[in-house]
């Protein structure tokens, strides 16, 4: 712990809860999990992990790409492919507004080429900030090429996953876009390509159905909520009370659909580990428009 | 014109129930005095076949959602025992057991071999709850992977049955892993080497729909829905909605969920169109359209090369979504 580390107001007092309303300059943050005070510039060298009870804080798509790529070697594709309104939903445009405005960003999932310790990697990563994470057109366009590439250039594909689901306000056309991701996860391992996915909190519904559960290795984030309708909705919607600890890593761990949870602290290494052991069989796919061109002119 | 019993008119119907109810008076009349009212009960028809006409031609987004939901309206086994000959179930995923809510097994048409998937709901109180309401479970979709990897291998085509309100979301189905089922049933029609053929006759609800709805032709019910959530499940978590559930008939609207919606939008190829009233009010016509349709469709995918078939069905989903490109 350095030295100028200012000591933290004592819990409970006066001091403290008038500190916590205003959060003194950024400073102090607490832990939403144990109610820890934690010093911010010590829980970022933490990677956003509590130090107390290990908490994983959400990670900003800047810090991700800072702790799972080499420095800089990170370069975005298709960062400008923005949501149309497709079905002419209520309301759609101006919440898309808010959440560009909010993120800075045109949509809730970014990808592109990166290297992990020097291998060649296509990385992807949601923003949960972002209409919270959900899959509509784009997200499920990007995640698509993303897979693409990977197949095309024969490299592997790390997605890091955060999602609600599927985007409700483009309807059918965001269900469709599970069917699009899976069959291109297939195309990534047809072509001899590793494809890991991390899930993190949290990872539900139309994408955990779909290009998430897909993955050859999936590492899960501790505490994680990783379900396919969560808690919260089963209970309100089938009158049923959950036991404690269901929807999480844990228990997905515990019913075997991921292979580990890692904290994140040992993330880096590990992925860096099976893409070292793990290497590419590249079998080269035939591209898609290739075959049905070929198709064509035998016809004609 | 068939008598549904009263209880299951929907609200839309009424003016019909109403006609249908005299018509039944006028003939109990006649039977019971024996004085002819045929000319009135003639009039009386005329007056029914037009109302239906007007009525059924303009169902609002959430009167489909009624009528795909209609307590009277065939199920997947209706239309097989009239579709198809000698169809042999088979049973269980060979991993944990056999899920009642989606069926499968071979099956003949027109002489050659089919393989048959399918949602299966439950008429009566006891067989809703053995189907589970057609909301299927993990070991359904494994069933479904198991039967279409045989059909694969034995080199006949797999048509699909999609009727189904959501995959089923309780804590035994998380714990075995309904998303990766689903998932990896999706992963493995989008590779199968034999044509697959899907038809959805009533809900085509969210993942539990698109778990068996992959396919290179999908044709689509005139009353049936297809949608990424039901309408009420959608009110009730979206604050345009006032995040309140009774609204279903707004999200219904805005869902874009009907056979009509759905083939302006390029995700069904086919809209079947229904009997006059529904496909409860004339089964046999209905299953009869069924089976033109895979008739007249399948020698088509049958007579691609594998190669060819699997770019064209990765093609068809690759080309879904709307965006602007930077």
């Amino acid at each position: 712990m350095p030295d100028t580390m200012p000591s933290p107001p004592p819990r409970g007092s006066k001091t403290a809860k008038m500190h916590m309303a205003g959060i003194p300059a950024g400073l102090w943050q607490k832990c939403p999990k144990c109610n820890a005070l934690l010093y911010v510039k010590e829980l970022e060298r933490n990677l956003r992990v509590c130090h107390n009870c290990h908490h994983h804080f959400r990670l900003s798509p800047e810090e991700r790409i800072a702790q799972l790529t080499d420095g800089d070697s990170f370069v975005e594709i298709d960062a400008g492919m923005s949501s149309a309104n497709p079905l002419d939903f209520p309301d759609y445009e101006h919440k898309l507004a808010l959440d560009r405005e909010k993120t800075g960003r045109e949509e809730a999932f970014i990808y592109g080429d990166a290297t992990l310790d020097g291998i060649p990697i296509v990385f992807g990563l949601a923003d949960f900030n972002f209409r919270a994470g959900s899959m509509g057109s784009v997200v499920g366009e990007k995640v698509t090429r993303a897979l693409e590439r990977g197949a095309e250039l024969g490299h592997p594909v790390i997605f890091v996953t955060a999602s609600g689901g599927a985007r409700m306000q483009e309807g059918i056309i965001s269900l469709m876009q599970m069917a699009k991701t899976a069959a291109a996860s297939e195309r990534l391992k047809a072509a001899g390509q590793l494809y890991i996915v991390i899930m993190t909190d949290n990872t539900t519904a139309g994408v955990l159905a779909s290009f998430a559960s897909l993955g050859d290795v999936i590492i899960a984030e501790p505490g994680a909520l990783i379900g396919f309708a969560g808690p919260r909705v089963i209970e309100q919607n089938l009158k049923v009370k959950l036991p404690p600890g269901t929807h999480t890593a844990e228990f997905q761990l515990a019913h075997g659909m991921v292979d580990m949870v890692a904290t994140r602290r040992d993330l880096r290494g590990i992925v860096s580990k099976l893409l070292t052991y793990l290497s590419p069989a590249s079998f080269a796919p035939e591209p898609i428009d290739k075959v049905l061109a070929a198709a064509a002119s035998q016809r004609e | 014109m068939a008598t549904i019993s009263p209880s299951r008119w929907l609200p839309f119907e009424k003016p019909l129930q109403e006609i249908e109810e005299q018509i039944k008076l006028l003939e109990e009349y006649t039977a019971s005095h024996g004085i002819d009212r045929s000319e009135r009960i003639a009039e009386l028809h005329t007056r029914h076949d037009g109302l239906s006409r007007q009525i059924f031609s303009n169902l609002s987004p959430w009167d489909k959602t009624m009528m795909a939901r209609h307590p009277n309206r065939p199920y997947t086994l209706d239309y097989v025992k009239l579709i198809f000959d000698d169809f042999i179930e088979l049973h269980g995923d060979r991993r944990f057991g056999d899920d009642a809510a989606i069926v499968a097994g071979v099956a003949r048409l027109d002489g050659q071999t089919v393989m048959l998937i399918g949602h299966q709901k439950g008429r009566d109180v006891k067989e809703r709850q053995f189907r589970n309401f057609g909301s299927a479970r993990p070991e359904g979709y494994r069933k479904a992977m198991r039967v279409m990897e045989l059909a694969e291998r034995s080199g006949v085509p797999v048509i699909s049955f999609v009727d189904t309100p959501a995959a089923e979301a309780r804590l035994e189905a998380e714990e075995r892993g309904i998303s990766e089922s689903i998932a990896a049933s999706m992963a493995l029609m989008s590779r199968l080497r034999t044509p697959i053929y899907v038809v959805i006759i009533g809900e085509g609800g969210s993942g539990g729909a698109i778990g068996i709805a992959v396919g290179d032709h999908i044709a689509m019910l005139e009353h049936s829905i297809y949608s990424v959530i039901p309408p009420e499940g959608c009110a009730a978590i979206l604050d345009t909605f006032g995040r309140d559930g009774s609204r279903g008939h707004e999200a219904a609207q805005a869902l874009k969920l009907t056979a009509e919606d759905n083939l302006r939008l390029g995700i069904v190829d086919e809209v079947i169109t229904e009997p006059l009233g529904g496909a409860h009010r004339n089964l046999l016509e209905t299953a009869t359209l069924i089976k033109s349709s895979i008739q007249s469709v399948l020698p088509g995918l049958q007579a691609l090369p594998a190669d060819v078939l699997l770019a064209q069905r990765y093609a068809k989903f690759r080309r879904i979504g709307t965006f602007h490109e930077a």
